[in-house]
């Protein structure tokens, strides 16, 4: 694992954004299920609300409530062309730290499984400062992040652990492939670089990136909470 | 990318994002191309709100397309006055179900009549009316965002973040 100071944006170009361009079209596939905190976020929405999905990857949550706009972005070019496909919804290439939204302008907000791939503290309560800086007042975000404690997964993480990790993604090569020059009859491995948040992290992130937590929680090897731009304090001199 | 996606975009430099210059983003060498959608016309009524207007007509008159009016239609203008009308199927008028769930703005909710043309006018332009090629540019900056195969890209040069 390397230094904390050695990682940034040059580290996620070579050990997240690299990885998803090139693992898309297999990861998509094994991405339907959405995940029930998400569901129940998207789905109680008031029809015709505008909002954003923030790292959307193939876009399974976009077709969740066709009666709200969500404006998808996605760092993976190769990514968000399979999100663009979920009507009436939209799709483009962006970056969680430069945002291409008008600011205080969005109802909600979502990004599930991606604060995480930020790689140092700075940049992930950088991304989420962003996020809620393109809520309206009262707007809400919900963030879901990997948490350390997991002990009944397979990987085994849990409180007290190593909380920056690589984690592999193994590819099958295509079936039509020449047999096996490469071992494993094709197979690709690929190694994504994850922060694993520990309990009550992504609350502190939230309230150092200038929002308030509204509600949060533990789901399945997640963290989640939903977060609100806090109001700008009166001054009262 | 439709119409409607650049009403929701501006630069993504920091000092470009707060300015007014920046918004909307402005077309240039744009290839158009229609792909049609189905029309829902409670998301439209819904969207509508929303839309930045006078953004929309300029992008209208920079694309070269039909010019719209100088304020957005009332709500009212999209609903033909009748529900009845027996020439149009009960089911494309009205969504079952979970509408204005929440809040109680659902105003005369399972009543529209028929989608006016002034509708389906908007769901076209709106929703319809794509930028397959071509290139956005900031009004603050001078930046140019590629748009190819219909997605854009906003990643920034190193340089320019």
């Amino acid at each position: 694992m390397p230094e904390s100071d050695s990682r940034g944006e040059a580290y996620e170009a070579e050990h997240v954004h690299a990885v998803y361009e090139q693992i898309a079209a297999h990861f998509s596939s094994t991405r339907y299920k959405p995940w029930p905190i998400v569901s129940s976020f998207l789905s109680t929405l008031p029809a015709g609300s505008i909002g954003l999905d923030v790292g959307c990857g193939n876009g399974k949550y976009l077709a969740l409530n066709p009666s709200i706009y969500t404006l998808a972005s996605d760092r993976s070019t190769n990514l968000a062309k399979i999100a663009a496909s979920h009507q009436p919804h939209s799709a483009i290439v962006a970056d969680n730290l430069a945002l291409p939204h008008p600011l205080k302008t969005f109802d909600f907000a979502i990004s599930i499984a991606v604060v995480h791939h930020l790689s140092t503290v700075e940049r992930r309560r950088e991304a989420v400062g962003e996020i809620l800086a393109m809520l309206r007042e009262g707007g809400r975000a919900l963030v879901y992040v990997w948490a350390l404690e997991q002990k009944g997964s397979r990987r085994g993480w849990d409180k007290g652990g190593e909380q920056d990790v690589m984690v592999p993604w193994v590819m099958k090569g295509p079936k039509q492939e020449k047999p096996a020059k490469r071992r494993g009859k094709g197979e690709r491995t690929f190694q994504r670089y994850y922060h694993l948040y520990r309990k009550g992290e992504l609350e502190e992130d939230v309230v150092a990136a200038g929002g308030t937590v509204v509600e949060s929680g533990y789901e399945k090897d997640n963290w989640w909470a939903i977060a609100t731009p806090r109001e700008a304090e009166v001054s009262t001199a | 990318m439709k119409l409607l996606t650049l009403n929701f975009l501006t630069c993504a430099r920091k000092a470009c994002k707060s300015t007014t210059l920046a918004f909307p983003l402005r077309p240039k060498d744009a290839e158009l191309e229609i792909v049609e959608a189905d029309l829902e016309p409670l998301f439209i009524r819904n969207i509508l709100p929303r839309v930045e207007w006078e953004a929309l007509r300029t992008l209208c008159q920079d694309l070269g397309l039909p010019q719209l009016p100088p304020a957005a239609p009332e709500p009212a203008a999209l609903f033909a006055p009748n529900p009845s009308d027996p020439s149009i199927p009960s089911d494309k008028l009205v969504r079952p179900g979970k509408e204005g769930e929440g809040e109680g703005e659902g105003e005369g909710e399972g009543e529209e009549g028929a989608p006016t043309q002034t509708l389906k006018d908007l769901h076209h332009v709106l929703l319809e009316t794509t930028i397959r090629e071509g290139k956005l540019v900031c009004g603050n900056c001078g930046h140019a965002y590629a748009v190819k195969e219909g997605i854009a890209n906003f990643l920034l040069p190193s340089h320019l973040v």
